[in-house]
């Protein structure tokens, strides 16, 4: 076994980060814009959910790094050349189909994902996983019964599930890719080997698409680009939203 | 003549164990006065549970001229954790506790076996209904139908009884 880099440990929590805050962020835009209250709780606490697990991948990369920047600097000093966000979970929200069906396919990721990471050799990513899987469950179990109803509802919800579907489905094999910086902590036992879990994640979807009588789309095409911090056009609008107190009032405190 | 319901030799435990191994922590504890002083903090949200009761409140403990206050979140993004940070605070500096440290601990992860049956008794009674008992507060009906898994906290979700017509809050089962 080989000793984990800091470097590739603050990189590491910092992607983490990126996904957690990123996909935080596209679900705090439905407050107000939800179609009903009960649903806009439900993303709003779901959205918290996210972005407390970023505050606590950010917060660990910040005591690794040990370079005087903290959880909001690391998240609100940053451009989108230096985030590493997948880019399944920067996409606009679309409409409610979209969010739901691409919340699902996160959401069966994470649930194996922070399993394997509660089990990492370092205890700060270990707890964080114990702790964000417990969501994440309960995230899934929502996002599951959303897409059964919307795929296995009226023509126009099948209609717009399997739209959204196929847009986003090419999206999903960054999410089964180790990085650079992943693959050396998975053999030094730190980090969770995200290849592992897509056959796993094939099935749920599959059973769950069968149910909801949506198609799983074929691998036609697919791409990546988040990790190595090259995006689709959509993120740094959502940055300049994100990001706009910090940038215009440099540590501005509530 | 064996009672049914207790026959000879089942083990009956009143008390879940996650809460008694809590108790057992708090108990030999050397800072018993200062525990007894936050005993009064409650959730913000929640006004029927203190912070111990809610299971937030893990740990207090003096380290020379300073209080250490060891806490864990319920939810990853309850927004309310600062403001429980904020009043465990305040109270201990009402008492001359002005050195306050405050430490965030993930694991063991949060659970609502953490709730002991008097916090969940209380729950009951200020009108939420407890943890894997999901029955109407306000008339114990069982007969009750899910409105949304998400209510206004994190750690609430929000049914209508069926038979008293009324909605409230369930703490989730975490």
């Amino acid at each position: 076994m080989q000793t984990a880099a800091s470097s590739d440990l603050c990189a590491y929590s910092t992607a983490l980060g990126d996904d957690a805050l990123i996909l935080g962020q596209r679900l705090a835009e439905w407050v107000s814009n939800a179609p009903s209250l009960e649903e806009e709780l439900a993303l709003a606490n779901v959205s918290l959910d996210h972005i407390g697990r970023a505050r606590m991948f950010y917060g660990h990369a910040a005591t690794v790094a040990a370079d005087g920047r903290d959880e909001d600097s690391i998240a609100f000093g940053r451009d989108t050349r230096t985030f590493t966000n997948v880019l399944i979970n920067e996409l606009p929200r679309g409409d409610f189909a979209f969010t739901m069906v691409r919340q699902f396919l996160v959401d069966a990721f994470n649930v194996p994902f922070l399993t394997a990471l509660s089990a990492s050799s370092e205890p700060a990513l270990a707890a964080i996983g114990e702790k964000a899987v417990k969501e994440s469950t309960y995230h899934l179990r929502r996002s599951r019964d959303w897409v059964l109803r919307l795929g296995d509802g009226t023509a126009e919800s099948h209609a717009r599930a399997q739209r959204a579907a196929d847009e986003i489905w090419g999206y999903t094999r960054e999410l089964f890719e180790p990085f650079g910086a992943e693959a050396r902590l998975t053999a030094a036992g730190v980090a969770a080997n995200r290849a592992s879990f897509e056959p796993a994640w094939r099935d749920e979807v599959a059973a769950t698409f069968a149910e909801a009588t949506l198609r799983v789309p074929e691998n036609t095409w697919s791409i990546r680009g988040g990790r190595d911090g090259v995006h689709t056009e959509h993120l740094g609008y959502l940055l300049a939203e994100m990001q706009f107190m910090q940038r215009a009032y440099p540590g501005q405190k509530w | 003549m064996v009672n049914a319901r207790h026959p000879r030799g089942q083990h009956i435990d009143i008390v879940p164990a996650a809460h008694a191994a809590r108790l057992a922590a708090r108990r030999a504890s050397p800072d018993e006065s200062l525990w007894a002083l936050l005993d009064c903090v409650m959730d913000p949200e929640v006004p029927a549970l203190s912070l111990w009761e809610l299971g937030v409140l893990q740990d207090v403990r003096r380290e020379g001229e300073r209080v250490v206050v060891v806490v864990t979140p319920t939810y990853s993004g309850c927004p309310a954790m600062e403001a429980m940070e904020e009043a465990l605070r305040q109270r201990l500096a009402e008492t001359g506790h002005h050195h306050v440290t405050i430490e965030r601990r993930l694991s063991p992860a949060w659970t609502t076996d953490w709730l002991s049956s008097t916090a969940r008794n209380a729950l009951r009674t200020y009108g939420i209904a407890p943890p894997d008992a999901l029955r109407c507060p306000q008339c114990d009906s069982a007969h009750v139908t899910q409105i949304s898994e998400f209510g206004s906290t994190a750690c609430k979700s929000l049914f209508r009884c069926e038979e008293c017509g009324e909605p409230f809050d369930y703490f989730k089962p975490h």
